[in-house]
Order: C-alpha cells, then sequence, then structure tokens
C-alpha cells in the first residue's frame, strides 16, 4: 500500500488494526536489511507522500512530507546555502539498493554523520512531526519553531523508533546554514590509543572541530586523499578566515603527535562522505556492525574483536562509533555484543543476512523494568502490536 | 486561579502514618513533618500558587530515592519531585497530599573526564555548580538559564531548559549523554551513559522534559565542551521592531549564527537600563544584543560582517563592546531583565511563548493592543533566533483583580503563539501555569496518546499529578 495522503495512511492503518494484520512499515526500502526481519504480509509505504511543505530559511526550519528523498531536501537547503545539521549518511550502496532513501527513513532509525560528534544527532533536529499511531489516529507534536518544551517529547521517541509506534507522515527539521570553507587535518601511522588521544585533543580544544575519525590503512585506502597509511582526520567547518587560523592553531596543538597534513575543501568533501557512507565496508561480504561507546574505549573494542575473529573497524566520533565488520556468524555477533556491554556501550547488528538479524539480539535487551516500560509505550501508540512488528526486539 | 486536585481523604487522615514509615527510611534530619518547617515547599518561582505538602523527604543517595518511591507507591501517595525550587511554571507546587521530594541534598560531581567530554553529576547540584567545576580547564556546560546560580540539574533536565545561547548550543536534551532514574515503582535504572546514541528507544529525549511525569532522575551524565577562545557583543538600536525583525532575518540569511541574538522592545531597554547602567539607548524602540566567539580577529570579522548587514537597516545606533567589562555590562541588563522589571512594577508574571520569528512584529503590536485593552504594562524580551518569546506582564499581586486581569492576558498571549504557528511554552515547561492551555495546541486525541505515555510509566498517576495535563485526564484514570 503507498498511499498518497495522511488520510490514507489513517485508513490503511485502521483496516490493519481492526483485522489485527501485522504491517511492515517502509519508505523506499533503502533501510530493508536493517535491524530485524518484519514478519508481515503487507507493507505500508509512505513513499507516495511527498513534496517539501514549508521551507523558511530565515527561521532556519524545513518541513516535508515522509516520503519525500532526502536528496530532495538536501538540494533546497544547498539552494539557499544551508545545511542539514546531523549530516545524515546515505547508506543505499551499503545495502545494495537503488531507490534514494526519504526524509521519514532517516528520521525513523535516527542516523547521523561524522557531524553528530560536535552539533548533535538527527534525532537533536527534528523540531515537529506529524504521524499515525496503531489505532489510525493522527497525532502531531512538536510544531514549526526551534524551542519548544510543550508536553511530552514525541518527536524525540518517534525518531529512532523504526516505525514501531507511529508511522511518520510529515517531518519539520531544523538547518543551518553550510560552512563557507572545509579543511581537514590528517596525522598518518598513529596506533589507535594514540590516535584518539590526537582526537580527544583537537574535540578538546576551543575550534570547534566537526569531525574526528580514524582509520587503519586498509580502510584509509577507500578514502579520497589519504592513501593506504592508517589515518587521523580531523574536520574544521567555518568562514574562510577561520579555518586558516583554526588549521594553523590545531597544526601546533597536535604536533605531539605527528606532522600535520591538510586536507583543502574538495578532498574533505570527498573524505568525509566517503567516513559517512561508511565507504570502507560497502564492497565488503559478510556483517556489519555499529558499537556506539565512550570515545576512548573505541580502540579497546576494536582490539578485542580484532583478536576475536580478526574484525575490520574504524573509528568515527572522535572514537566513540566503531564500524566493525566480520563474518555473519552468531559466534561474531556475540562477541560484538560482548564487547560493546564490556565497555558500557551498545551494540547495532547493521547490515547481516536475514538468517543471522532473524536469529540474534540486534541490538541489547533492556534492563526487565525497562522492558516492561517499552512495552507499556509500545502498547500506548499501537496496543495490537501491528506497527513493524519484531522490527527492533524480538516479540515487541 | 487554576483549581488543583482535591486531595486523598485517606492519605491525609494518615498523615502521621506516613511521616513516620518516611522516617523509617531515613535519617531524621531528612525527613519534614512539622507545619512550620514545610511553609518554604508550599511554592516556588510561580509564587502566587501554594500549597503546603504532607511531608517532605531530603535524600542524599539515589538509593534513599529508590525507597522513598517504593514506599510511596505501596501506600498510594503521590510525589512532587522538587530541585531549587526556581520553576517559573509551578513545576514544583505540591499537593496537599503529597511528598516533596527535595533532591539538593544530591549534590554532589561523581565523574569529570576531559578527554571524553562528560560529567556525571548529581540531581542537585546546580547548573552554575558545573561550569564553575570545570572553567580551570577552559570548559563549560552550556545551557545557561538565567536561574543558573540556583536552578539544579536534576530540574533542568525535567524542564529541558535552555538559555541565552541555546541558538548556537542547544538546550538541555542537546547536551545530555545519560540518565539514573528511579521509577514510580522504586527500581532504579540506567539509561545512556557515557556513549552517544544508544540503541532502542529514546528514552534520555523523552525524559528530557517530561516535567517529573515519567520518573524521578537521580543522576546526570552531560557534555562538558571546550569554552571559545573569547566572546563579544554588540548592541544595534532601532526605530521600530519591525525594522529589528528585519535585521534578524537578515542576520540569520547572512550565514552567521550568533552564539546569542536578544531581542528587548522600549519598555525591557528602559528597565534594564536603569538597572544595570550598561548604556542601552534609550530612544530606540527595540534593540539586539548580538554575540560572536572565537579569537579577537575572529569576533572582529563576525562583527564587521554584523555592523554591515544592521547598517542596511537604519540603526539608530551599533555600538560594539571594545572590551570584556563592556560586555559584561551589556550582559548585566539583559541577564537582570526580571529583577529590573521587578523594580517598576510591584509584581510581574514572565511568559514563555514561541513564534516563528517571522510573526515578531504582528505579535508584539497584538500584545501591545491587548496591554492597552487590560490596562496591564508589558516589557518584551526575545530570543530572537529560535522565536523564545517572554513577555513580562506588570500587575500587583495585592489587587486580586489586577491578578486575575494578568492571567487572562498571559493567556491571551500563548493562544496567540500558538495560533500564529508556535507553542505555549519553548523553555519554562508547562507546569501548573499552563495546563489548561494544553487543549490550545493539542487535540484531546493527542493529549491522551501523551497521557497513555505518562500511565506506561506511572500507572497510578503518582507522580507530580497536578501539572501539564489538564485535570479531567487525571479524573480519567
Amino acid at each position: 500500500m503507498t498511499p498518497t495522503t495522511e488520510q490514507g495512511v489513517i485508513e490503511a492503518i485502521q483496516q490493519a488494526h481492526d483485522a489485527a494484520e501485522p504491517l511492515a512499515i517502509a519508505g523506499r526500502n533503502s533501510k530493508q536489511g536493517l535491524l530485524r526481519p518484519v514478519q508481515a504480509a503487507r507493507t505500508l509505504s509512505t513513499a507516495g507522500l511527498t513534496g517539501i511543505t514549508l521551507y523558511s530559511p530565515s527561521e532556519l526550519i524545513i518541513s516535508a512530507r515522509a516520503g519525500t528523498t532526502l536528496a530532495e531536501i538536501e538540494a533546497a537547503v544547498a539552494a539557499k546555502g544551508q545545511h542539514l545539521v546531523a549530516e545524515p549518511p546515505d547508506f543505499t550502496a551499503l545495502f545494495g539498493q537503488v531507490q534514494p532513501q526519504t526524509l521519514g527513513g532517516i528520521v525513523a532509525s535516527n542516523l547521523s554523520g561524522p557531524r553528530r560528534i560536535a552539533w548533535g544527532a538527527m534525532r537533536d533536529h527534528v523540531m515537529g512531526v506529524r504521524a499515525v499511531n496503531g489505532t489510525g489516529e493522527s497525532i502531531r507534536s512538536g510544531g514549526r519553531v526551534l524551542k519548544n518544551v510543550t508536553g511530552l517529547d514525541l518527536c524525540k521517541l518517534l525518531t529512532g523508533s523504526h516505525g514501531t509506534l507511529a508511522v511518520l507522515t510529515e517531518i519539520t527539521l531544523k538547518v543551518a546554514p553550510a560552512p563557507e570553507q572545509r579543511a581537514t587535518l590528517v596525522l598518518r601511522n598513529l596506533p589507535p590509543t594514540q590516535a584518539v588521544a590526537a582526537l580527544s585533543a583537537a574535540l578538546g580544544s576551543p575550534y570547534a572541530v566537526s569531525g574526528a575519525a580514524h582509520l587503519p590503512a586498509a580502510q584509509a585506502s577507500f578514502i579520497p586523499g589519504l592513501g593506504q597509511t592508517p589515518a587521523t582526520l580531523v574536520r574544521l567547518e567555518d568562514f574562510a578566515p577561520s579555518i586558516a587560523y583554526r588549521s594553523d592553531r590545531l597544526r601546533t596543538d597536535l604536533a605531539p603527535f605527528g606532522q600535520v597534513e591538510i586536507l583543502d575543501d574538495t578532498l574533505s568533501r570527498l573524505a568525509w562522505t566517503a567516513i559517512r557512507d561508511c565507504a570502507p565496508f560497502a564492497g565488503m561480504q559478510g556483517a556489519l556492525w555499529r558499537v556506539s561507546v565512550r570515545p576512548s574505549k573505541g580502540p579497546q573494542v576494536a582490539a578485542a574483536l580484532e583478536q576475536a575473529f580478526g574484525a575490520a573497524w574504524f573509528l568515527d566520533w572522535g572514537g566513540g562509533l566503531v564500524w566493525i565488520a566480520g563474518p555473519a556468524t552468531t559466534e561474531a555477533h556475540n562477541a560484538v555484543a560482548a564487547a560493546a556491554q564490556a565497555h558500557g556501550g551498545t551494540h547495532t547488528l547493521f547490515r547481516a543476512p536475514e538468517t543471522l538479524r532473524a536469529a540474534v539480539a540486534v541490538i541489547p535487551p533492556e534492563p526487565a523494568a525497562l522492558t516492561a516500560i517499552a512495552a507499556r509505550v509500545k502498547a500506548a501508540f499501537d496496543p495490537r502490536g501491528i506497527l513493524n512488528p519484531g522490527r527492533m526486539h524480538a516479540g515487541l | 486561579m487554576l483549581p488543583q486536585p482535591a486531595p486523598k481523604p485517606d492519605i491525609l487522615a494518615r498523615r502521621d502514618e506516613i511521616v513516620a514509615g518516611l522516617r523509617a527510611l531515613l535519617p531524621d534530619d531528612a525527613v519534614i513533618g512539622d507545619a512550620l518547617r514545610l511553609k518554604p515547599y508550599e511554592t516556588d518561582g510561580l509564587s502566587a500558587y501554594r500549597e503546603v505538602p504532607l511531608a517532605v523527604a531530603l535524600p542524599s543517595t539515589t538509593e534513599q530515592v529508590a525507597a522513598i518511591m517504593a514506599f510511596c507507591h505501596r501506600e498510594g501517595v503521590r510525589v512532587v519531585p522538587r530541585g531549587a525550587g526556581t520553576s517559573l511554571s509551578g513545576g514544583a507546587l505540591p499537593m496537599a497530599d503529597s511528598v516533596v521530594l527535595g533532591l539538593m541534598r544530591m549534590n554532589r560531581i561523581t565523574e569529570i573526564d576531559y578527554a571524553d567530554r562528560l560529567a556525571v553529576v548529581q540531581a542537585g547540584v546546580t547548573n552554575i555548580g558545573i561550569t564553575q567545576a570545570v572553567a580551570g580547564q577552559g570548559f563549560f556546560y552550556a545551557p545557561d538559564p538565567s536561574s543558573q546560580l540556583a536552578c539544579m540539574i536534576g530540574g533542568n533536565v525535567n524542564m529541558n531548559s535552555g538559555g541565552a545561547h541555546c541558538l548556537r548550543y542547544g538546550v538541555t536534551a542537546n547536551n545530555l549523554l545519560g540518565l539514573k532514574l528511579v521509577t514510580v515503582e522504586g527500581e532504579i535504572l540506567e539509561i545512556g551513559g557515557a556513549h552517544l546514541d544508544s540503541a532502542g528507544y529514546d528514552w534520555l529525549g523523552l525524559l528530557t522534559g517530561s516535567e517529573g511525569q515519567l520518573a524521578i532522575v537521580t543522576e546526570v551524565t552531560v557534555r562538558i565542551l571546550r569554552a571559545a577562545e573569547g566572546a563579544r557583543a554588540m548592541l544595534a538600536a532601532f526605530r521600530s521592531n519591525e525594522v529589528a525583525g528585519a535585521c534578524v532575518d537578515s542576520i540569520i540569511g547572512s550565514g552567521i549564527i550568533p552564539v546569542a541574538l536578544e531581542f528587548m522592545d522600549r519598555p525591557a531597554i528602559h528597565a534594564c537600563e536603569a538597572f544595570a547602567n550598561a548604556g542601552y539607548p534609550l530612544d530606540a524602540e527595540a534593540m539586539l544584543i548580538i554575540e560572536v566567539e572565537g579569537s579577537i580577529a575572529e569576533q572582529d570579522f563576525l562583527l564587521d560582517r554584523l555592523k554591515a548587514i544592521c547598517a542596511q537597516h537604519d540603526p539608530i545606533s551599533l555600538k560594539v563592546s571594545t572590551s570584556a567589562e563592556e560586555s559584561l555590562a551589556i550582559w548585566k541588563g539583559r541577564k537582570g531583565a526580571f529583577g529590573a522589571v521587578g523594580r517598576i512594577s510591584p509584581d510581574y508574571m514572565c511568559m514563555d511563548g514561541t513564534i516563528p520569528t517571522s510573526q515578531l512584529p504582528h505579535v508584539l503590536r497584538r500584545i501591545g493592543e491587548m496591554s492597552a485593552d487590560y490596562n496591564l504594562q508589558v516589557a518584551n524580551i526575545f530570543h530572537a533566533g529560535d522565536g523564545n518569546l517572554h513577555p513580562l506582564i506588570m500587575f500587583d499581586a495585592n489587587d486580586p483583580s489586577s491578578f486575575a486581569k494578568a492571567e487572562k492576558f498571559g493567556a491571551d498571549i500563548l493562544t496567540l503563539c500558538v495560533e500564529v504557528g508556535g507553542c505555549l511554552t519553548g523553555e519554562h515547561g508547562v507546569g501548573v501555569e499552563k495546563r489548561d492551555l494544553m487543549g490550545v495546541q493539542f487535540t484531546e486525541t493527542e493529549l491522551d496518546q501523551q497521557r497513555r505515555i505518562k500511565s506506561a510509566f506511572d500507572p497510578g498517576w503518582l507522580l507530580n499529578a497536578n501539572k501539564v495535563f489538564p485535570l479531567k485526564g487525571l479524573a480519567a484514570e
């Protein structure tokens, strides 16, 4: 089903609710391979809900229907010299898809790019939503203003809920002026713990670093401008005079870690787009995980998994986001989950064959008291459990 | 005055037993049950509303909070959490049959980690206390509500507090990593942690700004940031609100996001200048305080661009601060605005709507008309970059008709904010004050959706039950 109006979404969900018939919720299916497979005879797609409904550059606000492609939104804001702050990634290649991703999909999965470390996640920039819950009721939360604490914040709850609570029909995002210029400082051949120490020094500087990543040689070779050596990258985005000044100061501050090379604006764009989209693992077979952890623990997680199953990996978010590639086996998955837990972080099985995704906890189970609350919250939106059942946790 | 929920007679009748039950869980000095010492807890920053609670409990640990919650849950006693009691919306207003859970003794900072840029602090640590603890290393905690000297992080989390610098650094929700919570049943839970973006539902986002409706926050992991090299402010004065509003549009449209962009109208300028002697232009109808950050050269670069933009809007005056002292004086006027208005009026009510910034001239014109109709003065302060409007309505609390008029005036302003595409509250919260206006912004279906989420956490509606939702919802439970 691909309704073209919110009313159509309402009717489709009401019917499914009345029949207690589960629905798979999708946009253009670019993230179908994410998390657990959903067992549902029918799919409700928001791909027919398209179009930008409001764009007010001087109020830093854009609203669009959920099925609008992200590319259309990015083009509209770029035409006014603005950008999406959380730098949403494009994982269509990673998932072997051809259809472009939609606004609803990127918000429902709360995926953010390298800028997340400095400027927040997608969920930090969702100012308002319209959605239809599991009984077919239309609900709004937030609005079209930047500061709003009226009532419970369902914008954040629905962002990242993977269509399990309600179907997003329209979303308002905060946007920001795009930087005039970018530059990237690169340090070579640092061991991972040294690399993260360098990234921490940069992120703890007064120079508003907006990207901080480290790649071993094999992964660096997929990033434009890096070549085949371990590379530690620090990004600046600002007005041109600030880029010149801040690059210079950071070069001095990072001198204890080695000699700094600088990637110019063009190469910076290419390099960070490749990091954002996980280019090093796009062509790789097997499974892919993301672990979110205290930044200084990133290298330990990576080392543990290298030892456990020869994991390939790289670090974003100053060390706090560990991308891990390895065999699509339960053993490897359990090793990832254990390493994340041992270091106080969380894992997501990001890409894997359906059999593995159906067999394991793709995200960590929650403590019993929270699991009980989650079940009641799910029921508060979707009492018959018809929206994307089992997408995040088995049985929920 | 808004009505309060009826107290449960059986709870009132068992007062002594409940106080004794709390004393069995806590040290002697941590339970207050006598009328005289309960009195200070009867109100908060919305002082027109007062209700003495049944008892006050002052735990020092999360485990004590859990014991209190388990006890109150078992006994069916309502609980009102309280930090410093600075809420401007009545967020800490007790009910006669409630135990106030005061978190001010939980005031320790348990961890500071500069390499990973975080601090773990108990709920009763003050907002400024976090910044003071990390300032020596050049770091700070970003959200800076005007009450930051007194207000506590637990309250900031529950109200999702903002401040003058959220245009650049975001509000509380954007600066948190994790929470330690106690559920209504007395279970201790940890959500988030030292990492970003936990997998699963965004409990951190839902809890932030939940106004004590869902759980008790006892410990918070906050992001700390390295401060910029320096900051400098400029003042731009204009002939009309319209022109100043157009200038705000031009600034944001230019690609510069100042760290602060504050708007004051004529009454606010006059009140603040009389208070702070900041050199505010008394001949202006509207004034902007614009602040930028960076090295001296970077500040100069941005201020030159901003001056050029302002110059296109026929300003009465443009003044760039030339020293740290001058910048402080400029901010002293703005940050002291509430006190300044307090000097010229016996009482005032601080409203907190948000509007699309393009609607500012229209909204100020309408507020001016209402001010004449109600015969009550109003001064307007506005976080211009993000649309958060603070009209200060002046009245005389000794005259009940004056208070009633002021409350009605305030409700009219907030209704106007919603009508032009904004919302009831940008940073103060719904609390008691705006509880019965929720139907202006939300449909009954939407309110029921929120109530069901509340019920998922707090099935018996024991937590802060006199706030946020119009009372009939409470009856329905």
